[in-house]
């Protein structure tokens, strides 16, 4: 063994909490980034990746079974720019009711015999596929997880003769959102003849589809091979793309204000931590160099004292972020559609060559100036006692009305103000994490509590008499070109004013308006009910109080060059209508671009336009599964079903609320390390000291609470700092969140904070402070006076 | 001999390795009497210092002061005999270096809960009949040797301790220092004080000291009470 690395294994021998610190943040440093880069990795494109996989259809298409033949339609896989097909799928509309009696939205159902073919592949995420009549496949949505259907759960089709009933048989994942789910093409046929709504669909993938229009001309051509009027509707896989990638697009400035955050934070405390272990062993460096060690060798071997903790955090933290990752990219994997995520070997070496990377700088930096300084220079900084720096802060603490172990204590960051500054930035990283961490989760639940103001949903009710060209909507969107049916008004009204429990509710009408300036039609809502307002988040301006007026959001504005005030001309149907633009809500429908206006605005242009959808809030402490199924009763005489809406939070915001408590849980952890370094290193500085003070009768309890206490100031700075910054952070972020998509975010929505919460963050940094303290502080309580004393 | 103040019964003190630093030491020491403990460096003599002041516990035999049991007392209650009965000069003073003169004299008052005001009024008292009260603001960093030791006796001095217990005071003073650090604790122990006094010194024993004591490789060699009772 060398004189080189006897020094290093000693060293790390003697110096255990530095050792075992700068093991821990490197650990933590490299287990959230190994989160991070892992979750960047499976966050790019991840709905483009999905869709290769399963060779997405870029159109799904919908066909009249009563103008179209399977044969003509197979045919039409020849049309121009047509690369691939699948189907014809005979497709029906079915409700289903659960054996509780509460009825699911109806639902597209495709007949198809296996998830294969050349187009759309679903991939089954649990059971199998159906295989025989009575058995049934449900799509997983991937917006909303709601409770877990268990396989073999049951259903009633309760408006088909002998209410024939189905098994849940398995769960599959279309990326391409082409049926709410799948049976055998034989049951649908059965359903069908039963008296089921009967049409086709087909799936393409064209040669070019990357612009609205190509797809547009693939519909075209496919439009053309069929009879005319036999396509009764078509969704574009670019309608399908936006909205995926709007809801992966929240991840990405959380994780790069995370990750940023963590690596300073990491940086940082190592520097630190290394920096602090040198200028305790300045002394011993001088006596190094006395011996005849180069300056060169002293470098070294304090690099060696801080890679060997390094390398093993480096190793642990690897394994660690593993781990952790597994569940949270099984989540994302959800939420994406995709399958492939997992932790790269690329991430695993990137993340432990830029740890080490760090550690190396940082302590090489660190270990230069001991290295440098005189054999005499650091032989004297051994010795000297420290700097009269900060007496003033003693002087003036020694008045304060408290114990005097308060007051000691209270003066100690002062006496070493630059490490103090580390202190508290230390703190700061810590509370920082915290307050933008809760902020954030606040907010985005709010965006989603506007979601959660209606309970319950009451649209048109698809009786199964009903022979409809297509069976109803296709899943993925409202298509192109077909009007959505309508409700019976006033017969809705009186039923929801009879039904008890009814709170506020609203109806929605949609139409298509166009404004000047604006290329192509505007989806335009014509609002009407008891507190319409409600269901709406505003940014500036009032709701409309009256017909001509309209609400829309910031993109809207930013298209058209208005603002809040203007006037502006909506056509509808040949008609010019002048309203008002009297408030901006927080709408991403029609990503931004709807209007939002009185029903009886759109009224002058089309008298006859109904609302399609009602929305209704219950009364607390209204049942509203018991109130859904009740008023879904009333309404059927008016042709209308009520169902409840789901409250489960959406998993994107599941996810993001793991990754902030897990992230800032680390930072705190991080910053307590940091704390937890200084102090002790502090202690060791001043055992001499804690000595006399024992000598003199202090008792171990003063003495921790000297210790304590010498972290306040620094805690509280910390904590002020750090609930500054983490304010900042989640202002910046939420802006770039919702400013990538040319959204304004409400007030009720940034500011997640109230003063109360500002003043518990600020406190939570002496919490992180006294965490750090209280151990190193048990120390200095049974410090052996005896032998503090001897070393004199 | 009245009921002794110090009453030490074959007290041992063994540390892991080497022979034991004390070695059934039985020592009895009446109210006002100064005691010097003489013995070449090694011998034990800082071990039975602090083993009087409760900084430490002996492996065997028993340390009454004051009527206390110090060999059972836990940390904090021996703190707070310390703080009671205790006042401690050591040979490198232990002045806090970030607290002014004042403030190192009223710390022990203040740790047993005097109000600052109380301190300050004890503090300037002594600082005043130890001669250094112009220094009272100063920190111990300026002040000479002798002046530093003066401060700490003040310090030692504050709770007004039923015993005086000195490390080798002049041991790190000069001639002139030492002779006046010397006086201080005669006169000390003129007006009653019981203290015990560790040195090399011969001189101070002399002037200071009613009773010399004689360590050897952890054992009393030679009492000159021993003697006189014989
Ligand atoms: N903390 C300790 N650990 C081990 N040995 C010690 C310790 N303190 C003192 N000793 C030993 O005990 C013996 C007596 O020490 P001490 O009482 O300091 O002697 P003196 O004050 O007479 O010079 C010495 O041999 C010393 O090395
Ligand atoms: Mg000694």
């Amino acid at each position: 063994m060398s004189a080189l690395s006897r020094v290093v294994r000693s060293g790390v021998g003697r110096r255990r909490v530095p050792t075992v610190v700068i093991g821990l943040v490197v650990m933590i440093a490299v287990t959230s980034a190994v989160l991070g880069a892992s979750l960047m990795v499976a966050s790019r494109d991840p709905f483009d990746r999905a869709f290769g996989q399963q060779r997405g259809a870029h159109l799904s298409a919908q066909f009249d079974a009563g103008a179209v033949t399977p044969a003509q339609l197979a045919a039409s896989a020849r049309a121009d720019g047509v690369a691939a097909s699948a189907g014809p799928f005979p497709t029906t509309q079915v409700t289903l009711r659960e054996q509780r009696g509460r009825r699911l939205p109806p639902m597209a159902v495709v007949g198809r015999a296996a998830p294969d073919g050349a187009v759309d592949r679903p991939e089954l995420t649990a059971g199998r596929w159906a295989s025989a009549p009575g058995e049934i496949v449900l799509a997983v949505d991937p917006g909303r997880q709601g409770p877990p259907v268990p396989l073999g759960a049951t259903w009633t089709l309760p408006d088909l003769p002998g209410t024939p009933t189905v098994t849940l048989v398995g769960k599959a994942r279309s990326v391409s959102g082409t049926a709410d789910a799948w049976v055998t093409p034989a049951q649908v046929a059965a359903w069908t003849t039963a008296g089921g709504p009967r049409g086709y669909q087909m799936l393409y993938r064209f040669r070019a589809a990357g612009t609205t229009a190509q797809v547009e001309a693939g519909r075209a051509a496919v439009a053309g091979a069929v009879p005319a009027g036999a396509l009764t509707g078509a969704v574009s896989w670019l309608t399908t793309r936006r909205d995926a990638t709007e809801r992966t697009v929240l991840l990405v400035p959380f994780l790069i204000a995370f990750g940023v955050l963590g690596v300073v934070m990491a940086v940082f405390i190592v520097g630190n931590v290394i920096a602090g272990a040198i200028s305790a062993a300045t002394r011993r460096i001088g006596i190094l160099k006395a011996l005849g060690f180069t300056p060169a060798q002293v470098v070294r071997a304090y690099l060696g004292q801080a890679l060997v903790p390094a390398g093993v955090g480096v190793a642990a933290g690897l394994g660690l972020g593993t781990v952790l990752t597994k569940p949270i990219l099984n989540q994302t994997d959800r939420v994406y559609g995709t399958a492939d995520s997992g932790v790269a070997l690329g991430v695993h070496l990137v993340v432990a060559a830029g740890a080490l990377l760090v550690v190396t700088v940082t302590a090489w930096a660190a270990a230069a100036r001991a290295g440098r300084l005189r054999s005499v220079d650091a032989l004297a900084v051994g010795r000297t006692p420290r700097p009269g720096r900060g007496r003033w802060a003693a002087r003036w603490t020694a008045r304060l009305p408290l114990p005097r172990p308060l007051t000691l204590g209270l003066a100690h960051p002062f006496a070493r103000p630059l490490r103090s500054a580390s202190v508290v930035a230390a703190i700061a990283f810590g509370a920082a994490a915290v307050t933008f961490a809760v902020g954030l989760s606040v907010s985005l639940n709010r965006i989603q509590e506007v979601e959660d103001v209606a309970d319950v949903r009451v649209m048109p009710r698809f009786e199964g008499s009903r022979e409809g060209p297509g069976g109803g909507p296709p899943p993925g969107g409202t298509p192109v070109g077909e009007e959505p049916p309508s409700l019976d008004g006033p017969a809705v009204v009186a039923a929801l004013t009879a039904q008890p429990g009814t709170g506020d509710y609203v109806g929605l009408a949609q139409t298509e308006v166009t404004v000047p300036g604006v290329t192509g039609a505007l989806d335009a809502v014509g609002v009407t009910g008891t507190n319409a307002g409600r269901y709406y988040r505003m940014v500036s301006g009032s709701w409309l109080t009256g017909p001509g007026q309209i609400v829309v959001a910031t993109p809207f504005l930013t298209a058209t060059g208005t603002r809040v005030g203007d006037t502006v001309t909506l056509t509808g149907r040949g008609v010019e209508i002048a309203v008002r633009i009297v408030g901006e809500a927080f709408n991403v429908d029609g990503d931004g671009m709807q209007v939002v206006t009185d029903l009886a605005t759109l009224h002058a242009a089309e008298p006859d336009l109904a609302p399609a959808t009602y929305f209704v809030t219950v009364r607390p402490g209204t049942d509203r599964e018991a109130y859904a199924t009740g008023l879904g009763e009333a309404l059927r005489p008016a042709g209308a079903d009520a169902t409840t809406v789901s409250h489960e939070p959406d998993e994107m915001l599941l996810i993001i609320g793991t990754l902030t408590g897990l992230l800032s849980l680390m930072l705190v952890v991080v910053a307590g390390l940091g704390v937890l370094n200084v102090v002790v290193l502090e202690t060791r500085e001043r055992v001499h000291d804690l000595g006399v003070h024992k000598a003199l009768g202090m008792t171990p309890r003063q003495m921790t609470a000297m210790v304590v206490a010498s972290v306040v100031v620094t805690g509280l700075a910390g904590g002020a700092a750090g609930t500054a910054i983490g304010v900042a952070v989640q202002r910046a972020v939420l802006d770039a969140m919702a400013g990538g998509a040319g959204f304004a975010l409400p007030a009720s929505v940034t500011d997640a904070y109230r003063p109360v919460d500002l003043l518990l963050f600020g406190l939570g940094g002496l919490v992180i402070a006294v965490g750090g303290a209280l151990l190193p502080a048990g120390w200095a309580a049974r410090t052996r006076t005896a032998v503090a004393l001897r070393t004199e | 001999m009245p009921e002794p103040l110090i009453e030490m019964r074959e007290v041992s003190r063994r540390y892991d390795e080497g022979p034991p630093a004390l070695h059934e030491v039985s020592l009895r020491v009446a109210p006002g009497e100064s005691v010097a403990v003489l013995g070449p460096s090694g011998s034990g003599k800082s071990t039975l210092l602090n083993l009087l002041a409760g900084l430490d516990r002996p492996t065997a035999g028993t340390v009454t002061v004051d009527g206390v049991r110090v060999d059972q007392l836990g940390e904090a209650a021996s703190a707070r005999y310390r703080r009671a009965r205790i006042g401690l000069v050591f040979q490198f003073f232990n002045l806090l270096d970030d607290l002014t003169v004042a403030d190192n004299v009223m710390l022990p008052a203040q740790l047993a809960g005097m109000a600052r005001g109380t301190a300050q009024r004890r503090a300037a008292e002594l600082l005043g009949a130890l001669g250094v009260d112009r220094h009272a603001g100063a920190y111990p960093g300026r002040l000479s040797g002798g002046e530093r030791q003066r401060v700490a006796v003040a310090r030692a001095l504050m709770n007004r301790p039923a015993l005086l217990l000195a490390d080798e005071p002049t041991g790190a003073l000069d001639t002139a220092a030492g002779a006046d650090v010397r006086r201080l604790l005669a006169e000390l122990h003129a007006d009653g004080q019981t203290i015990i006094l560790v040195t090399h010194d011969l001189v101070l024993a002399e002037t200071c000291a009613t009773r010399t004591v004689r360590l050897l490789d952890g054992r009393i060699a030679d009492d000159t009470a021993a003697e006189l009772v014989r």
